[in-house]
């Protein structure tokens, strides 16, 4: 409970400060200024760096977590895409894990009953929530192309046209924002339901889903119900990506809050669980092909150890090899 | 020792727990935990740290610069093995490993959920490796190494069987057995090892195999199978060992000569070689498939593996056949090469009585003897006569690394179809890629450990008895060593009247073997099928 507070209430005065902070024009520069910029260049060298810092390991032995049949016998069919024994398969292997979260869908919740039996029943609601999230997010993000590039990328206008395939009120109503958030408060509140999952929670479990939490929110507000000047923000948005920062003509407080929590999610991204973005593609036990038997797989860093010989083991046990009739290679 | 009851043991708390796991606390109780390593099995192998200790006592006489041992340790190993570096770093917590351990689903401690031991670790690589535990501490979950968490490493990364279920279910496949292993690598450093691996890794290194059997002791059990074969069939096989010149060198893990019941399967064995005439060896130098250095350290497993190609080598055989055994096949299929490779003298195994060139072994030169029976099956060598089983109805337990390692299912279960005319599948969720452990692998199968082992295997057994109940199994056949020494006290503890076989006793006993007389027994020695004695 305590760590969930102290997440609330930091992404609360993030979110508060920035608000309060546009109020106060000599603050601006700061705010539009050296915070996008400072964020965004904390984020791009994190990220490089902890990319390096994981490619600089090797992996020195192939571990797959196979998950179904191996490819040996012609006649035995063999599970591709859970045992793949090539690059296509692993592509694909990685291509479900990634897209479609395949090692959650397997998700089970065990059961004691009296008897006793422990029961493994199918359990899909993590897997659908965190899907949920996950694609939304995406779109959202490939949605707000709209405010980086002029004219219009189609593939902002293709998404947005999709989101908005209901066509309820006016702004229209994006699926993607009520999913966003539906799926935001689904994983948050089972940080507090679940008692195990409660009991491994740390702050920056927390602090990241509501900063995620604070960031849609924000969004949202100004979308539907504040009706921000979305032409004023292009155009400070527009400034910001030619390096010629031009600073807004006061976009409002709710506008600063939203663009700040977003600059603190970039920034604290490189530095938290949230590199599992990046990590997943890298991930031994799932990137590498089941063809351990059929291709050697190099270790940089294999070497000599000591072991005992045959010749120091017939020398320890000569008697004993001779008495019971048993070649030795000297007699 | 006086062990709890299943009705007590069954009493399972998975509510939440009133403290922060964060604040280091470990009970050794009996029964939960093994002994330390004797210090003659350490210093035998040149590990550091030789000492008298238990892990009960308060003094567990640490090395003193032991904290810089174990930090220089974790950057050794963070910059040597992208898995520990990458697994570190990207867990979200989201928990859905939780609920996967066998271990946590028998005992209930929220530090067995496989997101909680790894964190044991985690918290201490972000207190010492990352900016944010060192600047912000507990409130990035890092916390300081101390003695009391090294016993907290110990305690948990003995209770874990590196079986990775837990990393078939991760979304980012992380995979608590790599964390268990370089935890245990670690612990290695500073002389806190459990006898119950160290012992054999010493015997290993020594003798050749786990049991410490020396060469003639090794003869004498090989011709006391053969003379009991001859018994029970009426035919005397030729079970040649240390011979040069054989086409196969034939590698069983020790317990199959030396333990019960995996020795019914080394009958069988003895009985299927001899009906195809495979031209093979066995050899009393490698005469262990199992390799504990699996439970101890990489360098561990590179040292004990290596004999198996410089026998290959020494013998001039042209490929290498493995018998039933599950840790033994994630070094043969996953590290032997890599370690101990490249194996280009030998050949490119080929079936000599079927022509089927095993091209998945191409590089390894190592084939299952599942396989290799499967393929047998297939081609129709075999005269079989499944009725002899008929005693038994199977269910197939898919041990841990063969699952999860190799993929090895459907090979176990041809056979075993094909040889018996029972045969139940355990329910899904616990069976092929999602299989529940014995709870007792990686070295933790010592009585002493027994309360902790009977926690671990409940959720195998209670998948057991659910086909026992329904479709009245009694034989739960497997391929794995372990499995053979460790599933017969847990079936008699939660599923008394399910005996435990492994696939190629059951196949020794449906063999129709040239020339043999009347089986009037089964390779147990207990008295044939009906239809059997109706056939004699």
């Amino acid at each position: 409970m305590k760590t969930s507070l102290s997440a609330l209430s930091l992404v609360l005065a993030i979110a508060l400060a920035a608000a309060a902070a546009s109020r106060f024009v000599w603050l601006l520069p700061l705010l539009a200024v050296a915070l996008p910029y400072g964020t965004l260049a904390i984020f791009l060298a994190g990220l490089s760096w902890r990319v390096v810092c994981w490619s600089r390991s090797p992996v020195p032995f192939r571990i797959p977590t196979v998950c179904g049949q191996q490819k040996s016998l012609a006649w035995i069919k063999s599970a591709r895409l859970e045992s793949p024994h090539s690059t296509p398969g692993v592509v694909a292997r990685m291509a479900l894990e990634i897209l479609l979260f395949r090692s959650l869908f397997r998700n089970t919740r065990s059961r004691l009953e009296d008897g006793p039996r422990l029961i493994q029943r199918e359990a899909k609601w993590l897997w659908l929530g965190a899907l949920a999230f996950h694609w939304s997010l995406l779109i959202i993000l490939l949605r707000h192309l709209r405010f980086f590039v002029e004219p219009v990328p189609k593939v902002a206008v293709l998404l947005e046209n999709l989101d908005g395939f209901f066509r309820i009120g006016a702004p229209v109503l994006l699926v993607t924002d009520v999913v966003v958030l539906a799926a935001l408060l689904y994983l948050l509140q089972r940080r507090f339901r679940d008692p195990q999952v409660r009991f491994i929670s740390l702050f920056t479990d927390y602090f990241a889903l509501l900063l995620l939490l604070g960031i849609a929110a924000t969004g949202v507000w100004m979308r539907y119900f504040a009706r921000v000047d979305a032409v004023a923000v292009k155009q400070f948005v527009l400034s910001l990506t030619i390096f010629a920062p031009a600073l807004p003509k006061n976009p409002g407080p709710l506008f600063f809050a939203h663009f700040a929590l977003a600059g603190t999610l970039a920034a604290y991204l490189p530095f938290s669980k949230l590199m599992h973005m990046g990590g997943v593609f890298l991930s031994p036990t799932r990137n590498l092909a089941n063809n351990n038997r059929r291709k050697r797989h190099i270790n940089p860093w294999n070497y000599p150890v000591k072991v005992h010989t045959y010749e120091e083991w017939e020398a320890e046990f000569r008697d004993k090899l001779e008495a019971a009739g048993l070649p030795v290679e000297r007699p | 020792m006086s062990q709890p009851k299943p009705e007590q043991l069954v009493q399972i708390q998975y509510g939440p727990q009133p403290r922060d796991w964060m604040d280091p606390a470990v009970e050794f109780r009996k029964g939960t935990f093994c002994y330390s390593a004797l210090a003659k099995n350490l210093n035998y192998l040149g590990l550091p740290n030789a000492r008298d200790w238990q892990p009960f006592d308060e003094d567990w006489k640490l090395p003193p610069d032991w904290k810089r041992i174990i930090l220089d340790g974790m950057k050794e190993r963070l910059e040597k093995f992208r898995s520990f570096r990458l697994f570190m770093d990207i867990c979200v917590r989201c928990g859905a490993c939780a609920d996967k351990c066998h271990f946590f689903l028998g005992s209930g401690d929220p530090k067995n959920m496989p997101v909680l031991r790894a964190e044991l670790m985690r918290s201490v690589y972000r207190r010492y490796f990352t900016l944010a535990g060192r600047l912000l501490g507990r409130l990035a979950g890092a916390r300081d190494l101390t003695e009391d968490v090294i016993k907290e490493w110990f305690y948990y990364f003995y209770q874990c069987t590196e079986c990775r279920r837990c990393s078939v279910f991760c979304p980012y496949g992380i995979d608590t057995a790599e964390i268990t292993m370089i935890g245990r690598e670690l612990l290695n450093l500073i002389g806190c090892n459990i006898n119950w691996v160290l012992e054999p890794a010493a015997n290993c290194f020594r003798t050749g195999n786990h049991l410490g059997v020396q060469p003639h002791g090794f003869k004498d059990s090989v011709d006391f199978a053969v003379d009991e074969l001859e018994e029970l069939t009426g035919i005397r096989v030729d079970a040649s060992i240390n011979r040069k010149g054989a086409e196969v060198l034939f590698i069983v893990p020790s317990a199959d000569y030396f333990g019960t019941p995996h020795y019914y399967t080394f009958l069988g064995y003895l009985a299927l070689l001899h009906e195809i005439g495979l031209d093979y060896t066995f050899s009393a130098f490698a005469s262990e498939g199992g390799n504990f250095g699996l439970f101890n350290s990489h360098e561990m497993i590179k040292r004990l593996n290596a004999k198996v190609y410089a026998e290959a080598r020494r013998l001039g055989v042209k490929w290498i056949l493995g018998g039933e055994c599950g840790h033994m096949w994630r070094v043969l299929h996953q590290y032997m090469d890599t370690m101990n490779g490249p194996a280009d003298f030998l050949e490119v195994p080929v079936s000599p009585v079927t022509g089927t060139r095993f091209e998945h072994a191409r590089s390894t030169k190592m084939v299952h003897i599942c396989e290799f029976t499967a393929d047998l099956i297939h081609n129709g060598k075999l005269r079989l006569d499944p009725s002899r089983n008929d005693h038994w109805t199977v269910t197939f337990h898919d041990s841990c690394n063969p699952a999860r390692a190799m993929g090895l299912l459907e090979e176990p279960r041809y056979i075993l179809r094909s040889v018996c005319n029972r045969f139940h599948e355990m329910p899904e969720n616990t069976i092929r890629e999602q299989t529940f452990c014995c709870g007792s692998g990686s070295g933790l199968g010592t009585d002493e450990n027994f309360e902790m082992r009977m926690r671990g295997g409940l959720p195998r057994a209670n998948a057991v008895k659910y086909v026992h109940q329904r479709h009245g199994v009694n034989l739960l056949a497997c391929i794995c060593a372990i499995d053979k020494a460790t599933l017969p006290p847990l079936l008699e503890y939660w599923v008394p009247g399910v005996e435990v076989a492994g696939v190629h006793e059951l196949v020794g006993n449906a063999l129709v073997m040239r020339g043999e007389r009347p089986r009037l027994t089964d390779l147990r020695g207990e008295p044939a099928t009906q239809a059997e004695a109706v056939h004699a």
